[in-house]
């Protein structure tokens, strides 16, 4: 089961999903960020790092929060996958579109 | 969870037709084939009499038509895959959602079905997807204890998208791993699932399809609603070339599938929108700036507007992500949107200090001024918009796809049968399909020829659509048959056009003798013979019993139809015109009128062809008709006039009361 660990970050917000990011807990992510959206958050990172495990539901909830995150005049960008997310990124074309940073930093002022 | 298949199910997913059925098959299809090709290349080569090409070549050419008919017919059974007892599927452990779609059917239909899908036996939930978003549907599925999944707030104003729409929309609001779909007429079996699921064992399998078949049909269906053939050889032909598709109805999908397919479209459809509005900014920029003829300011914007579109270029160029690209791009436009707001505010400001000044009340001016700020600050009245050029770039230049109302769109929408286009793209991905023969849903046909008649043109429609928007032939991650077998079937669509000729040559050659064959000889007969007979084999050996011979009616009969899917399809691809849908009414006509005008080109076809019998009689008997060209001819319009005959029967049917009263 995901856990979403949110942290305030300097110009954005950090959220943090552990574990698997399926179709079961993607609802999870995108509640949570359309509420840090609700809350005037504009720049949200998804750390990746924690995460084991993405599907390709959990890739459609990285879209639908992206495209909640543009249509309120914001952003969304993605922190260092592991490995078998890079590899779904990978498959999937999605890095293309969502290129992963290295790290917070990076995401915040890149 | 990845299940691990048993020896008995790895050999039930290896399944296939029995060797010496098969060797039977493609004996067949290389008589069929060889026998064909003898034929059509003379009729090219030595039998066109060009005197009379105008009705000469279109009959060559749609003898030519035929033959790849019949090509890709016998190219397809030449890897039949006839599957016997499917694998066993896990104890439990799969999740599944069962999905009935439904729009304005009624609510005991609806609630008919959904009872029936609550007793299947698999574990599963049942949801009714329904698009009416009715009262009724909601209190009879909570009366059942089902949940109902309507739209969501973000379509509001966006593109529905008819059945893909509904689907797509309840994809995002539940998690099972796999889905089946069920059209709200198709009571499943309570096997169903049990019956099914065995083969996603396979990790590569997305899709099982299973027949659809209809109860309220008498065995002579004399409106041909049955397919036996399509969900019988056809269906398994392309399953022996992984190309079995989905029908829309009865079939399971793997949602792992199906998402992975809507963000790889996502990703694709974005990067083309991208590529697209930088190829063009530049010229839709140089007529906005035609257009502003001389106006500094809007002249100002659009310069600084290239600007930012040709840095966009290079960081593409260089890899840079599209969201990342498109970001620093939004920003720039809200740059420029802000910088002649603010210029604007500040003529504003200036002319309310100076009213200020000469009023008494200086508050309300100051209030005046908040409220136009706002206004002013927001994106969509920002000035900017006016700049249409700006606004057009910043929406195609974006990945937010803000005119869908979802970003991830699982089901193809570019067709209006979307199942065909979902299973093309979805072995474009690599996945494969099965076709599972075996009856595991009823469903009712329409009972009334109008309805009848509109359901068919809605398929060949969307058909064509897939055709001329994802040519199968072009799409090249599928393998070489697979892009036959998908091509076959939008083939067979066009049959309209060579039907007409077949009609047609006949008439012509009877009533005024133009003869399109120059040589009614025993070489025509040595060739043409045996064409027939062995595909007529092929067929027959295929079928395996199966009831032909309504298909085959209905294929020439329904010409209207494929002429009109076809150009209507086209028109609405290519010219970007509405496909017209032909508005059917639910309820059959009860005054009993016989729908005559439905088919008045049949009507008039086969008034030609009895006219055509009735003068070459006379011709005979006056002497004038000489030679084996009008008997050849007398016996292919007798066939034609069995095959339309069963429009005469179609229209003079009043469906089946029975099964009618059956229905709750």
């Amino acid at each position: 089961m995901t856990s979403i660990d949110v942290r305030e970050a300097d110009g954005g917000v950090v959220l943090a999903p552990s574990g698997r990011l399926t179709v079961v807990t993607a609802p999870q992510l995108r509640a949570a960020v359309a509420e840090r959206i609700a809350l005037g958050d504009r720049i949200i990172i998804v750390d990746l790092s924690v995460t084991d495990f993405v599907d390709s539901s959990g890739l459609g909830a990285l879209v639908s929060c992206l495209k909640s995150a543009r249509q309120a005049g914001g952003d969304l960008r993605i922190v260092a996958p592991t490995e078998q997310v890079s590899m779904v990124l990978r498959m999937t074309n999605l890095d293309r579109i969502l290129q992963p940073r290295a790290s917070v930093a990076d995401a915040l002022h890149g | 969870m990845t299940m691990q298949a048993t020896r008995y199910d790895r050999r039930r997913l290896e399944h296939k037709t029995s060797p010496r059925r098969l060797a039977v098959i493609r004996v067949v299809i290389v008589l069929a084939a060889a026998s064909g090709l003898n034929y059509v290349v003379w009729r090219w080569l030595a039998s066109v009499n060009w005197e009379s090409w105008w009705i000469a070549v279109p009959l060559v050419l749609a003898e030519t038509y035929s033959l790849i008919d019949s090509l890709l017919f016998g190219l397809g059974a030449w890897r039949i895959r006839e599957r016997g007892e499917p694998p066993k599927p896990p104890e439990a452990g799969y999740t599944v959602d069962v999905f009935i779609t439904t729009y304005n059917e009624p609510v005991e239909l609806v609630e008919r079905t959904a009872r029936a899908a609550l007793a299947i036996d698999y574990p599963h939930t049942t949801w009714i997807l329904d698009d009416g978003d009715r009262d009724e549907v909601r209190a009879a599925a909570e009366s059942l204890g089902i949940g109902v999944i309507t739209r969501s707030a973000d379509w509001i104003d966006r593109p529905r998208h008819a059945k893909a729409g509904n689907l797509n929309n309840a994809l995002l609001a539940t998690e099972g791993e796999f889905v089946l779909v069920l059209d709200a007429d198709q009571v499943p079996d309570a096997r169903i699932l049990d019956r099914t699921l065995g083969y996603f064992k396979d990790p590569q399998v997305a899709l099982v399809q299973t027949p659809q078949w209809f109860e309220n049909v008498p065995d002579s269906d004399p409106l041909g609603s049955q397919a036996p053939l399509f969900y019988g050889p056809i269906q398994q032909s392309k399953d022996g070339w992984n190309a079995a598709f989905f029908c829309g109805s009865n079939a399971i999908l793997r949602r792992e599938a199906l998402m992975q397919l809507g963000i790889s479209r996502y990703v694709q459809e974005v990067e083309q929108s991208v590529y697209r509005a930088i190829t063009t900014s530049k010229r839709v920029l140089a007529r906005a700036r035609e257009e502003a003829q001389g106006d500094r300011r809007v002249t100002l914007a659009l310069r600084r507007a290239a600007e930012i579109v040709e840095a966009a270029r290079v960081e593409i160029i260089r890899g840079d992500g599209i969201s990342d690209v498109t970001y620093r791009f939004q920003r720039g436009t809200d740059a420029i949107s802000n910088e002649y707001a603010d210029s604007d505010i500040a003529l504003m400001r200036d002319n309310l200090r100076e009213l200020a000044a000469l009023s008494d009340d200086p508050d309300a001016f100051a209030s005046i001024d908040d409220a136009a700020l706002e206004l002013l600050g927001r994106r969509d009245t920002s000035p900017i918009a006016a700049i249409e050029a700006i606004s057009l770039l910043a929406s195609a230049l974006d990945v937010d796809r803000n005119g869908e109302a979802q970003a991830i769109m699982p089901m193809a929408t570019i067709s209006v049968t979307e199942d065909m286009a979902t299973s093309m793209r979805l072995h474009g991905l690599g996945w494969r399909s099965v076709y599972h023969g075996e009856i595991l849903a009823s469903g009712l046909a329409p009972e009334d020829l109008e309805t009848m008649l509109g359901q068919r043109l809605r398929w060949a429609q969307g058909t064509m659509q897939v055709f001329f928007r994802e040519n199968p032939l072009l799409q090249f991650r599928l393998t070489l048959g697979q892009r036959l077998m998908y091509f076959g079937t939008m083939w067979s669509y066009l049959s309209g056009f060579p039907a007409l000729v077949y009609v047609t040559a006949p008439v012509l050659c009877l009533a005024f003798g133009v003869i399109p064959v120059t040589a009614y000889s025993l070489e025509f007969f040595a060739r043409f013979l045996p064409f027939l007979v062995l595909n007529q084999l092929l067929f027959w050996v295929v079928a395996a019993g199966r009831p032909t011979w309504r298909g085959a009616q209905y294929s020439l009969a329904l010409f209207p139809v494929w002429i009109e899917a076809v150009t209507s399809a086209f028109r609405n691809v290519f010219l970007g015109q509405p496909l017209g849908f032909r508005v059917t009414s639910k309820t059959r006509v009860e005054d009993g009128r016989r729908r005559w005008d439905l088919v008045k080109p049949q009507l008039y076809v086969m008034g030609a062809l009895v006219v055509a019998l009735i003068v070459v009689g006379i011709r005979i008997l006056a002497g004038q008709a000489e030679g084996i060209a009008p008997y050849v001819n007398i016996v292919w319009v007798c066939y034609d006039l069995a095959v339309f005959s069963i429009i005469i029967r179609a229209v003079l049917y009043r469906g089946t009361a029975a099964t009618t009263k059956e229905t709750p």
